[in-house]
């Protein structure tokens, strides 16, 4: 710890210094600096956020992100909706994953209830899971590529993915906003020729993971642009509340996944979480990049027990819940997704508060962004990996 | 073409007809058949199809698209200087044309033949910096103005190694005249052997790979494209721009990779020659008439070889950061090119 801490302080003196320094040679130059927006419409902004950032040259003096261009106000919009209805809401919000968006819902609700999914439905809920991390995460090392300025990762992440999305839509019914959980279930079971079929894509998952690392990790120049560029250490990561990646790649050997005891399958299944001692944007990539490849080992284990009988356990036809507050998170392709239900007893929440991942992951922006140059502005929002929904909802 | 020029013309209609010959003879069809070929070709390596509607497969999309642009409004950006605004496109096609002329494809078919070719290809190369530069000033946009500043830097950078992987080529031929440097490359030989002749791509490969990284950067691809970067910059100096002038940079691009694949074929490649030993020549004036006609499209042939190489670095790598980019230049592309010159400068006295 100590280590950590004196390395922040040198980084502030060195960054006072240099202040001053600037200030000296402002007062005989007279230069001023220069206020860049960087959104809310640009294109490495993922959507609409905004990031102010006050630039000295092409070095970065203060930036903030300024966010709220996309609010869609989900949080009150759930006060008058049914349960049911508050999935095909919170889809919306990270839209590259949205069917982990449903579980943690879901599952608040079926706790003030006090019932839980059938074995089949458990299961079935962590493989779609899975797979929308696939979906996500894949897109997100495509999208990398494109950050940095190397175009044919992002094609190849698009080929790839395609399959993973035809397995939700074959099941679901929807490629970005399946809508499929449901209290004390599932809407349906899994199609015909799913389990063989996912078993193929799992494995050109894995080999796009690897031709990944070939074309994009294993590049030098790649390596010269992330490696030492945005260094999170452990306990700023932890004191800003990163979550997912962002913070197993500061070294901090936390997934919910794992140290947590819900009604999912996760516990029934080997697998690994992957930290690194780094913290920097190549640890925050690499993982990312470890976990997709391990997402498809969990969904083979998955797929070789998966039990037998209902999807759906007995519920009442209208759902009402009882009164009462829960709180369930999950470790979703972002980070920590959770949310906090209060039901007074009525046909739907009377609150909900959405704790989503990368409104917390991007409010380290101003803190990491001091002193860097404009292009590792750009390959660290990257590494950061937000999506837009996910911090305005 | 020399019988034209060789006719009692003004020197400026003379010099009007060269360019406006390298226009019509090199850039169009050159720009043309390489955007396609590397369009097409990028898409396979990208797993999709490209183009594939306008004309057999996708053969006409050039004409698409120049067909849109024309049609679109031409912006300026109210607080840009109008007239600089309007003049920089033009000034970073013009160091286009201005290259082509010095190129020789065939033992007579030249447009002009200098004795300092070498020296005028430099120069005129520099130009489309100036162009940018001012594409970059005059837009009133913060994002250009950082692209302009970085293209400036990176220009200039790269012009030196550039200049020094070249002067390998020159000690080798012992001329600066392009034609000069083919008929060195193809009447040599190698300690004794003249079935290749003597591509310098052989005894300089140190200098030919110097000059395609120099070339990478001097035309902003990938993994030198901070000034354009797209997500980074928004397109940098290019992003005010619209309609035709944005054409314009964006021929520019693609005819400027061509030309300087010419370039590089001329110093490195033996250009439009074949090895004089296969047919017994032993000067310039004993080469047939058919080469005329057969060394285009023996430069063509190099030419697409080279513009692939270019483009198929650049959408396979990662993007550096402007000082990363420096640091190379200074610290590891000067030096080698100077070392490459010291060597090259003793082996010739050697031998």
């Amino acid at each position: 710890m100590t280590s950590t801490e004196s390395l922040i302080d040198r980084r502030q003196l060195a960054y006072i210094a240099s202040q001053a320094a600037d200030a000296r040679l402002n007062v005989e130059l007279e230069t001023e600096g220069m206020t860049l927006n960087i959104g809310p419409q640009h294109p490495a902004t993922h959507g609409t956020l905004r990031i102010i950032a006050h630039l000295d040259g092409e070095q970065v003096v203060w930036a903030e992100p300024s966010c709220g261009y996309m609010h869609r106000g989900y949080e009150k919009l759930t006060e008058v909706r049914t349960y049911p209805q508050v999935t095909s809401l919170v889809n919306r919000i990270d839209w590259l994953g949205s069917f982990a968006n449903e579980v943690p819902f879901i599952l608040a609700a079926e706790k003030l209830m006090g019932i839980e999914a059938p074995p089949r439905a458990q299961w079935i809920r962590t493989i779609l899971f899975e797979l929308s991390r696939i979906a996500n995460v894949s897109l997100f090392l495509g999208d990398l590529g494109v950050q940095l300025g190397a175009v044919t990762p992002v094609f190849m992440a698009f080929r790839d993915r395609e399959h993973v999305l035809n397995l939700i839509e074959a099941t679901t019914g929807g490629r970005f906003h399946p809508n499929f959980d449901r209290i004390g279930g599932l809407k349906d079971d899994l199609p015909a020729g799913f389990i063989d079929e996912t078993r193929a894509v799992m494995k050109t998952l894995r080999n796009f993971c690897t031709e990944m690392e070939d074309l994009l990790f294993g590049n030098e120049i790649f390596q010269s642009r992330t490696r030492g560029i945005g260094v999170i250490p452990k306990d700023i990561a932890m004191q800003y509340g990163l979550s997912g990646a962002n913070l197993r790649a500061s070294g901090v050997d936390w997934d919910l996944r794992r140290d947590q005891s819900l009604p999912m399958a996760w516990d029934k299944v080997d697998w690994k979480v992957w930290t690194h001692p780094d913290g920097d944007s190549f640890a925050r990539c690499w993982i990312r990049l470890q976990e997709v490849r391990e997402s498809t080992l969990i969904v083979d284990q998955l797929l070789n027990n998966i039990p037998s009988g209902p999807v759906m356990a007995k519920v009442p036809r209208i759902i009402k819940v009882p009164e009462g507050e829960a709180w369930v998170s999950t470790e979703n392709p972002l980070g920590e997704m959770g949310y906090y239900v209060v039901s007074k007893g009525d046909l739907g929440p009377f609150r909900t508060k959405i704790r989503s991942a990368s409104f917390n992951n991007i409010s380290i922006v101003p803190w990491i962004l001091k002193g860097v140059y404009v292009p590792d502005i750009i390959t660290i929002l990257a590494s950061l990996y937000f999506i837009l929904g996910d911090i305005d909802r | 073409m020399n019988a034209l020029l060789a006719a009692d013309l003004p020197y400026w209609v003379q010099s009007l007809l060269r360019v406006l010959g390298g226009l019509v003879a090199v850039l169009l069809p050159a720009g043309t058949i390489v955007y396609l070929f590397l369009f097409k070709m990028m898409s396979f390596m990208q797993s999709r199809l490209g183009p594939m509607e306008a004309g057999p497969y996708g053969s006409m999309q050039l004409f698409a698209e120049v067909g849109k642009w024309l049609q679109k409004e031409d912006i300026t950006p109210a607080r840009a200087d109008r007239t600089i605004f309007k003049i920089a496109p033009l000034v970073v096609l013009a160091s286009t044309f201005l290259l082509v002329a010095v190129v020789p494809f065939g033992p007579d078919a030249w447009f002009t033949n200098f004795e300092a070719g070498v020296f005028y290809m430099l120069a005129v190369s520099s130009v489309s910096v100036l162009g940018i530069l001012i594409a970059g000033w005059s837009s009133a946009n913060k994002y250009s103005l950082l692209g302009g500043l970085r293209a400036a830097g990176q220009l200039i950078a790269y012009e030196l190694p550039m200049v020094l992987a070249v002067i390998g080529v020159i000690i080798q031929a012992g001329t600066m005249n392009l034609q000069g440097i083919v008929v060195a490359q193809n009447g040599g030989e190698i300690f004794g052997w003249n079935g290749l002749g003597n591509p310098y791509i052989l005894t300089q490969f140190t200098g030919f790979i110097i000059f395609m990284i120099a070339v990478q950067a001097e035309l902003t691809q990938t993994p030198f494209d901070m000034p354009i970067a797209e997500s980074e910059l928004v397109s940098g100096y290019m992003t005010e721009y619209s309609g035709f002038r944005f054409l314009t940079f964006f021929i520019a691009e693609f005819a400027t990779a061509g030309v300087f694949s010419l370039i590089a074929s001329v110093l490195f490649l033996g250009g439009w020659g074949v090895p004089f030993a296969w047919f017994d020549w032993k000067s310039i004036d004993d080469i047939s008439d058919w080469m005329n006609v057969v060394g285009p499209l023996i430069m063509f042939t190099k030419m697409m070889v080279l513009a692939f190489i270019i483009m198929w670095v650049r959408f396979s790598y990662p993007r550096f950061r402007e000082d990363q980019l420096q640091r190379f230049a200074w610290k590891v592309l000067i030096p080698i090119s100077l070392v490459n010159i010291m060597i090259t400068a003793i082996l010739k006295v050697a031998f």
